[in-house]
């Protein structure tokens, strides 16, 4: 071990190194940029949700004062963004995306041309004057009229307007199991169609570069060298003659992780033009024209014993995907997430599963943030406590008796599961809110004929998808390994490239708090840069809570290799074999007399500034590169949610009294970042299971394109979460680390909802849907079954 | 014709004192505030989240109260003084203020696309009112949104900013009454 130990940074809450350009307006986001002579884009949107376009007629925005140029696809001749998986026909129909619509329209807000102006307001009057006339063609908005016989189809190669449909698992003899079980349940549940909603919407500017022969695009995205395969293709450019490079991001969690169809068009426009052009997406587009999430219907059964035991789980899971395929994952992504991880932490001996994607004129949707995750672990909490009510049990005791507690274990799934603490999670929290009084409050409600509930939710997330992970998903385009390098300049100052790419999860401390451990040196003495295509040769980007697990070992194997060289260098000049050192606070030092040592910008002078003196063997100059993949199955984080809700009769209204967050994501590099990423997935979480969803009418208008219509939950409705910490460390990554990303919004709806649940047991109403609407609530709570109770 | 100014014949002067410098300008009657500043200004700062008053990113002090500079036609600001992110550090030495100084020691921001907004928010309010409650200000924190955190560590932030100031005051108040 040459690892230094002494002043660790790893485990401290730093002081972030974003925060104070952040906190001053010095960040740089996208919008932001300004170049000379940059003009700005916006796009001529449908307006119905499903049509043939029988004419584009720009003619008149072309005269609209400041407008510059407008394109439709014919005009640009782009090609197409095509996601696939290696899977047969009647599991998986490619869909080709067009970058703008060429002859049909199929949602609301899909782009159908560009304008480019001299300045925004220009553009949008621009749009103003567009022509286009449609043929409609009858909207399918659901996935009743999706799958109905007859229905119309969104794409004429995708019969019953599905997909993806696979049929996983089915072990032997589950239908006998369920016939004999002593205890059946089912659950049938909805959730909302929602949008991941960074803060800042979309947007890109780009350039061509004469000089250097390139087309860069400034753009806001997880994942940086996948616009650029995408870019290169769609432009018919070699890859190496697109440069992405992405400012500082306004949050992202998913919806920034596909490749959107305008910055593609925004670059297009701009190397056509030989201009710079900026596209921002305003709220409206952003709300309603982007990527949108979590649409899903399951209709599930568990088979318990006697005693609790669970004996078989069937779920049949349909994905509303809109429109289109997004790229890389393919409309794959929620069903194939669903199906292949659903029963999660608990022993579930038996296993069925369909799952769907389906396509509908809406908009497309795009992973976000836990992807399908929030809601099968809903669904899986539901049928526990169904099956508790059912058998009489207490709700956390069948939990018990069914969570995974021997590791490593391998599912029923085909998944190893690495050691995690789902029990200690759970009587951890159970002893919190019980600590905390919240059980005895909520008897003394029950008394006073308040509502009062208390849920949880017992949950793990993989976090470490390597390569081998993905590719059993059949990706044509297989995620998973990440890069980093690591370089030392000549005066010992450390520079870390990445191939992820951080939007709000402070890489730029943790990546470097990493190193400077690695390398024993000051967090001052490393800068992290990412977010820069011809910086580092590839990488995969932000998500799936996969940066700190993945691109975090790779960064630390990166520096422990410069350090290696440091140590070579070191014993070269002492002529002694290099085991004979180790790194010590910014020096090499003697194993056997700790007074000898050599500074690393000594070292780094030789290196760059006198290699004359090294010995043959070694290449002058101070990088190292190292990439990291994982080849298990990955890691899992895991928690336990506790909510306390109130319910109030007038209103309807559900109001969340306390939190308690038990999470366990191995070694936290920075505590105070984890805990900010679970309070922040906490609050997404609740925004999902109470208030958020978009709803489209018969004809396919979505209803919401302002905030006015779509509640983003504020601190009136988030409430203060706490958390508490267990560390089962993850015995391959680097650094000890899982992933801190999605769990927060994981684990929320299920404790919320059985919270709700909780509160309502009096009346008989069990509700499995969200969002749990005022509505809902204040019916439940005016039924008979209440009235008689009192 | 200024090519990136878009200004049509309805073109105006107009004169903004921002962070107390005297800016003119030379804008169309239907440019908003924030894009004068962020874009004819530089001062990039402020933020845009929604262009239709609810999101608060783009909150700004017009004299002293918070406002949003989306909905402001820039030529209905003339006249007003008006505050920016960009001034809460020192403008000498770059060193943060007590208010950023508190987001950064409690994790109050993430990606920090709503945080000026939020800093104004909270600047605006706290001159009004030293004495807030953390109740009053988790009130006053509803006002913007925040996708990243969940609200909590920017209402202690904001808590432990005023808690500071108040103690800073007593503390220069006993002084002078002691001497
Ligand atoms: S941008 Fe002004 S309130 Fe959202
Ligand atoms: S920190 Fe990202 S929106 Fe608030």
């Amino acid at each position: 071990m040459t690892s230094v130990t002494e002043n660790q940074l790893v485990g401290r809450s730093v002081a972030r190194r974003e925060d104070p350009r952040l906190l001053t307006g010095h960040g740089r986001f996208v919008d932001d940029i300004e170049l000379p002579g940059m003009l700005h884009a916006q796009f001529v949107r449908s307006t119905v949700a499903h049509g043939l376009i029988t004419a584009v007629d720009l003619t008149a925005v072309r005269r609209v004062p400041g407008v510059v140029a407008a394109f439709t696809a014919a005009d640009l001749g782009l090609g197409d963004i095509t996601a696939r998986l290696d899977r047969p026909p009647a599991e998986f129909v490619p869909t080709a995306m067009p970058v703008l619509a060429r002859d049909r329209v199929r949602y609301v807000g899909e782009p159908i041309a560009v304008v480019v102006a001299r300045d925004p307001y220009a553009a949008e009057d621009g749009l103003e004057a567009a022509r286009v006339t449609y043929e409609s063609l009858p909207p399918v908005t659901c996935e009743e009229q999706a799958l109905a016989p007859g229905a119309a189809l969104v794409h004429e190669e995708a019969v019953r307007n599905t997909l993806v449909d696979v049929s996983l698992f089915a072990t032997e003899g589950i239908d006998g199991i369920f016939e004999n079980a002593p205890c059946v349940v089912r659950v049938e549940a909805r959730t909302g169609r929602q949008n991941a909603l960074p803060l800042e919407t979309r947007g890109a500017v780009a350039q061509w570069d004469a000089r250097e022969e390139q087309l860069v695009v400034h753009t806001c995205t997880q994942i940086p060298h996948q616009v650029r395969t995408v870019a290169s293709r769609c432009l018919g450019l070699d890859e190496r003659a697109v440069r992405v490079i992405v400012p500082d991001m306004g949050g992202g969690f998913g919806l920034k992780c596909v490749v959107g169809r305008e910055e593609i068009a925004a670059a297009a426009a701009a190397l056509r033009l030989r201009r710079p052009v900026k596209w921002i997406e305003d709220r409206k587009d952003a709300l309603s024209a982007s990527f949108l999430a979590r649409e899903q219907h399951y209709t599930a059964r568990a088979a318990f014993d006697a005693d609790g035991r669970i004996l078989g789980l069937d779920a049949d899971v349909v994905c509303d995907m809109g429109a289109y395929s997004c790229y890389p994952f393919t409309a794959g992504i929620e069903p194939l997430m669903a199906a292949g991880e659903m029963p999660g932490v608990y022993k579930v001996p038996a296993y069925r599963v369909r799952g769907r994607a389906i396509t509908t004129n809406k908009a497309p949707t795009a992973p976000y943030r836990g992807v399908s995750r929030p809601q099968y672990v809903m669904v899986v909490e539901r049928l526990m406590e169904r099956a508790a009510r059912e058998l009489d049990m207490d709700p956390l005791e069948i939990r018990r008796r069914n969570l995974i507690t021997d590791f490593p274990y391998t599912g029923v799934n085909h998944i190893t599961y690495d050691p995690g603490s789902y029990l200690e999670s759970l009587d951890l929290c159970e002893q919190a809110l019980k600590e905390a009084g919240w059980y005895d409050r909520q008897a003394a409600a029950r008394a006073e004929g308040r509502h009062i509930g208390i849920g949880y939710s017992c949950f793990s997330e993989r976090t470490g998808y390597g390569s081998a992970a993905f590719a059993a998903r059949k990706m044509q385009v297989v995620p998973g390994f990440d890069l980093s390098e690591v370089r030392m300049d000549t005066g010992g100052a450390v520079t870390v490239t990445t191939g992820t790419m951080s939007h709000g999860q402070s890489h730029e401390t943790t990546m470097a708090q990493i190193v400077a451990d690695a390398l024993g040196v000051d967090l001052a003495k490393v800068k992290l840069h990412q977010g820069d295509t011809d910086r580092i040769t590839y990488g995969w980007g932000t998500f799936a809570s996969r940066s700190i697990t993945v691109g975090g070992s790779a960064v630390r194997r990166a520096a422990v290799k410069l350090g290696d060289k440091l140590r070579a260098i070191a014993a070269a000049e002492w002529g002694v074999p290099p085991e004979e050192t180790e790194l010590a606070r910014g020096r090499v030092r003697r194993r056997d007399e700790p007074g000898i040592e050599l500074t690393y910008e000594h070292l780094a002078d030789i290196a760059y500034l006198k290699s004359h003196l090294l010995p043959e063997d070694i290449e002058p100059g101070l990088t190292a590169t190292a990439a990291f993949d994982v080849t298990t199955d990955g890691t899992f984080s895991n928690a336990t949610h506790g909510a306390v809700v109130e319910l109030h009769e007038g209103t309807g209204q559900v109001e969340i009294l306390a939190y308690v967050c038990v999470e366990d994501c191995g070694v936290a590099i920075h505590p105070q970042v984890v805990e900010g990423q679970c309070r922040g997935g906490i609050a997404q979480g609740i925004a999902g299971a109470l208030f958020e969803q978009i709803t489209y009418d018969a004809q396919g208008e979505p209803s919401a394109t302002s905030f006015m219509d779509y509640k983003v939950p504020t601190a009136h409705e988030i409430p203060d979460v706490t958390i508490h910490h267990l560390e089962t460390p993850c015995a391959f990554t680097e650094t000890g680390a899982k992933g801190a990303g999605e769990g927060g919004t994981i684990g929320a709806p299920a404790a919320v909802l059985n919270a709700v649940n909780d509160a309502l047991r009096a009346t008989g109403v069990e509700l499995d849907t969200t969002p749990i609407t005022p509505e809902t609530v204040h019916r439940a709570l005016t039924s008979p079954a209440l009235e008689q109770t009192r | 014709m200024n090519d990136t100014s878009g200004l049509g014949d309805d073109a105006q002067l107009i004169t903004l004192d921002v962070n107390g410098t005297s800016y003119e300008v030379i804008t169309a009657p239907r440019r908003t505030l924030v894009d004068v500043l962020r874009h004819d200004l530089r001062l990039t700062g402020t933020h845009v989240g929604c262009e239709h008053g609810i999101c608060g990113a783009c909150t700004v002090l017009v004299d002293g109260l918070p406002s949003r500079a989306c909905l402001m036609f820039a030529a209905q600001a003339e006249g007003a003084r008006i505050t920016t992110v960009e001034s809460l550090a020192d403008a000498d030495t770059g060193e943060l203020g007590d208010l950023q100084r508190a987001f950064s020691d409690h994790h109050g921001l993430q990606c920090g696309f709503c945080t000026p907004g939020f800093l104004m928010l909270a600047q605006g309010f706290l001159t009004e009112r030293p004495e807030a409650s953390k109740e009053e200000i988790r009130e006053v924190v509803a006002a913007n949104l925040c996708r990243c955190t969940g609200y909590q560590t920017i209402v202690e932030a904001i808590d432990a900013c005023a808690t500071a100031r108040r103690a800073q005051r007593a503390a220069g108040t006993e002084e002078t009454s002691c001497n």
